[in-house]
């Protein structure tokens, strides 16, 4: 089973739009109330991230098995600038932006998988996903 | 399609009950609102409840954290009420701190809490 939906991220209403869509998704695929939180608020940085340095992207949400593990992955994805220094965005308080977002650390906190894809100049792929324990 | 959050007068306490998930223009308007109701009814006090919330990102946070300084700039004091164990947590995790803020279980211990600081 390979169900997967997204969300495109132009505005604002989308960040709003793909994080209803991803507690809802948690919320189906059985995770608990804080699981639903971290899964919802992970989408809600990764969409911020998109809106503030790449303008636009996509949020998507797939259900993964391995091994007899079930869970929610998320792919946010853009074409924008990339990230120039991969190493410096994952230690935590390096912001360029003034501090809006809590940054990726937070985000790979929340999760139980992150991976960061960026090619400077192509855009930036983000997959992190959370196992249903 | 722009919500607002009403703000309720209470003698000398304003009382916010923040009742569905925050887009970033109404945390902004409220922001706002909250400031020109405070410089309005000279209030003292305020208490934000945040019960109904199931979770909070660092644009929220940032937000609240904002209007709690603002507040402190006008003079009054502020306390959190009905944060979450889901919001408590995640809040945490993703690295974020709201640092010098009065908080408490429920509207009722705030409001409690409250006036005890405001008579002190």
């Amino acid at each position: 089973m390979n169900y997967r939906s997204s969300v495109d991220i132009i505005t604002e209403w989308d960040i709003v739009a793909a994080r209803q869509l991803g507690r809802n998704e948690a919320k189906k695929a059985g995770f608990g109330t804080v699981d639903q939180a971290r899964i919802t608020t992970a989408i809600s940085e990764l969409a911020r991230n998109i809106y503030l340095y790449a303008g636009k992207g996509r949020i998507e949400i797939e259900r993964v098995t391995d091994d007899g593990m079930f869970g929610i992955k998320i792919v946010a994805s853009d074409d924008g600038p990339g990230i120039q220094d991969l190493r410096k965005v994952m230690e935590d308080g390096y912001t360029t932006s003034g501090g809006l977002g809590a940054g990726m650390p937070g985000v790979k906190r929340l999760m139980d998988e992150f991976k960061v894809i960026s090619e400077p100049g192509k855009g930036t792929t983000i997959t992190a996903t959370k196992w249903l324990h | 399609m722009m919500t607002r959050i009403p703000i309720l007068k209470l003698n000398d306490v304003l009382i916010v009950s923040i009742q569905w998930e925050l887009d970033d223009q109404t945390a902004i308007q409220f922001q706002e609102d909250l400031l020109n109701k405070m410089h309005e009814t000279s209030a003292l006090g305020v208490v934000i409840d945040l019960t109904p919330i199931d979770f909070i990102d660092s644009f929220i946070a940032k937000v609240l954290g904002d209007v709690i300084n603002m507040t402190g700039l006008m003079g009054a004091k502020v306390v959190i009420t009905g944060i979450q164990p889901a919001v408590a947590i995640t809040l945490i995790e993703l690295g974020i701190r709201l640092n010098n803020v009065m908080t408490a279980l429920d509207l009722e211990n705030g409001l409690d809490k409250l006036y005890k600081e405001l008579e002190a």
